[in-house]
């Protein structure tokens, strides 16, 4: 077989896969219009005109985003455990479930610290 | 199929303990009873520097292993240094274990309801203490680093939290973040620096292992235009960690803004690991470049000491001071480090031990001198201490004695054995600058002992607090062993002596 057929394959199920998502979303979605359709960042909610307080942004919204980052690094290290899972066994297992353990005290302490809590 | 990494636990296990155990104070932060939390911490921080150095005791032989494939070196500098850090550590944290040094709760805004609210319900956050294991951690990989990039990480695992602990002190609380927030812009660039030389080192060598480099430097084909901007620009990161003119003006404003005892584990381990990690760097991988490094390290050296011994004389705040004098004794150890043979090398590792000790004994003595708004550190007010509470002017000014260098203290024997392998390695120069700075330095050191003693009493009300059991246990030990090693410094030395040898 040639080798380039399975990744013809996959072009095909991603390209089959975009037109059913576009064509699906349009037949079967609701579709109700207003201002927040149109800004560059859709995410389907109306932004507030300006944020409390002058135009500064509460530093909540920072420390969200750096939670929400950690996780980012810890892909960084996973994807390629996973890629070389079969080679590094049992040696890569231990290790990597001792580095989620650590991730996880660092959750632990910003939930007990009142971390995730908005106000 | 490849080979699975092998570790080496047990040459590690210092490092690791360390590690585990901010962990489990990070575990204890989050879940502990906040009344019983400061003495948990204070008792997991103390049990865990113990039971790191018993296992640092265990591999104290190897003088020549390599851990986790090649990245950690494990010889007997590394051995000597960790040790000097674990003991600094420890004692430091005794000083540390004095939570009322620090701020109840570091994230409320200074002056706030909310900052008044948390001091009167007592609810002291004790952060401080994982904090200081994690910078431990860092310290104890930093001269052990056998890679560029473990040489990096180590570096960046000392320094974040020691940016956090400079930001938490209780009093004059926008003096203190304001130090902490420059220590961590002026880092982060430093750090920046480090990378970039690591990086053209890599484009030099082709490796980025400290042997590798080696053979580059000896093979002598590679790039030299490389090797020069990364030695360069390396070294700036260090320096800039040691605090060496002209990368020094970070330190006054730390040294004063950081809470006292964070002052003194930050002047001394900092140093230890800094110096540790640059003596690994110069004595085993740029040897053979000596060439390219000496003759600007001299400059270097001699330009430190003589801007920390004269600009401290103007100061007239005792943590400026003391920071200044920090500066001047970077360079008297700068002095060992240029003197690249092994007495250089040998003296240096004393040094540290020494000024060490001393630091830590003489900031543990700042943080007992207080009025109703806290620590005082205003000089003139210091006057007629020497007649208020006799034991602690003289054992204060014991470790200024220790830091001029006057005979039996660790400081003379220190400053004789860096002196005499610089004169050894024919840098005459250096030590004459050395000799002179030194007598600079012996002129303040002097004048705050004749103002203990001899000054007028001006009716302050500056009172020496009764110091905590640990606290009067860590200066007296720091004063026994500056002390002993100004006595009969002959064991140490001979242990170093043996052990000093880096391995390629």
């Amino acid at each position: 077989m040639n080798p380039y057929i399975p990744i013809l394959v996959i072009g095909a199920f991603g390209f089959g896969f975009g037109v059913f998502s576009i064509v699906a979303a349009a037949l079967t979605g609701p579709k109700r219009y207003n201002r927040a359709k149109a800004a560059a960042y859709e995410c389907g909610i109306e932004p507030s005109p300006q944020a409390q307080g002058g135009g500064r942004f509460p530093v909540k919204y920072f420390l969200t985003a750096m939670l929400f980052i950690i996780f980012d690094i810890e892909i960084v290290f996973l994807y390629p455990w996973a890629v070389s899972f079969d080679q590094l066994g049992l040696f890569g297992l231990v290790e990597m479930v001792l580095f989620i353990g650590t991730v996880f005290v660092a959750y632990a302490y910003v939930w007990r610290r009142g971390g995730l809590e908005w106000d | 199929m490849s080979d699975t990494p092998v570790l080496q636990y047990s040459f590690l296990a210092p490092i690791l303990i360390v590690l585990g155990g901010a962990v489990i104070g990070v575990l204890l932060e989050a879940f502990a009873a906040a009344k019983r939390r400061a003495v948990l911490q204070l008792t997991l921080t103390l049990g865990t520097l113990f039971i790191a150095f018993l296992s640092l005791l265990r591999i104290r032989n190897l003088t020549s292993a390599k851990a986790a494939m090649g990245s950690v070196m494990i010889d007997g500098p590394t051995i000597l240094m960790q040790g000097t850090i674990l003991l600094i550590a420890f004692f430091a944290v005794m000083i540390i274990g004095d939570v009322d040094n620090f701020t109840a709760q570091a994230s409320a805004v200074p002056g706030s309801d909310e900052e008044k609210s948390a001091l009167q319900a007592g609810r002291q956050q004790t952060e401080i203490f994982p904090l200081t294991l994690f910078a431990v951690a860092g310290m104890l990989l930093f001269p052990a680093a056998n890679d560029l990039v473990t040489l990096f990480v180590a570096l960046e695992v000392l320094s974040l939290p020691l940016y956090l602990m400079a930001g938490l002190s209780r009093h004059r609380r926008l003096f203190s973040q304001e130090a902490a927030l420059k220590y961590f812009l002026l880092g982060a660039y430093a750090s920046a620096f480090f990378l970039f030389g690591a990086a053209f080192l890599y484009g030099f060598s082709y490796s980025v292992t400290l042997s590798g480099i080696h053979a580059a430097v000896i093979g002598g084909t590679a790039n030299n235009i490389f090797l020069l901007i990364g030695l360069t620009f390396i070294s700036l990161g260090l320096l800039f960690k040691v605090g060496a003119v002209p990368f020094h003006a970070w330190t006054p404003d730390v040294y004063q803004g950081a809470p006292t005892p964070i002052t003194g584990f930050m002047a001394a381990a900092t140093k230890v690991a800094a110096f540790g990690a640059m003596l690994r760097i110069y004595y085993v991988t740029f040897a053979e470049a000596n060439w390219n490094w000496r003759p600007i390290l001299t400059v270097i050296a001699i330009a430190t000491m003589l801007v920390g011994s004269i600009v401290a004389i103007t100061q007239r705040d005792i943590k400026r001071m003391l920071a200044y004098s920090s500066i001047a004794h970077a360079g008297f150890l700068f002095t060992g480090v240029i003197a690249l043979n092994k007495a250089g090398l040998a003296a240096t590792l004393f040094y540290l031990l020494a000024y060490g000790f001393a630091t830590i004994g003489a900031f543990g003595v700042i943080t007992l001198v207080r009025d109703s708004s806290g620590e005082i550190t205003d000089l003139n007010r210091w006057a007629g201490l020497g007649r208020r509470s006799p034991k602690i002017a003289a054992l204060f000014s014991f470790f200024l004695f220790a830091f001029a260098g006057i005979p039996l203290t660790s400081g003379f024997i220190g400053k004789f054995a860096i002196f005499t392998a610089a004169y050894e390695s024919g840098n005459i120069g250096v030590v004459v600058v050395g000799v002179l700075s030194s007598a600079i330095a012996a002129f303040f050191y002097i004048r705050v002992i004749v103002m203990m003693y001899f000054a007028d009493d001006n009716g302050d009300s500056l009172t020496v607090v009764i110091p905590s059991p640990l606290t009067s246990i860590a200066i007296w030990v720091s004063g026994g062993v500056t002390l002993v090693l100004g006595v009969y410094p002959t064991p140490v030395l001979n242990a170093i002596n043996t052990l000093a040898t880096f391995i390629r």
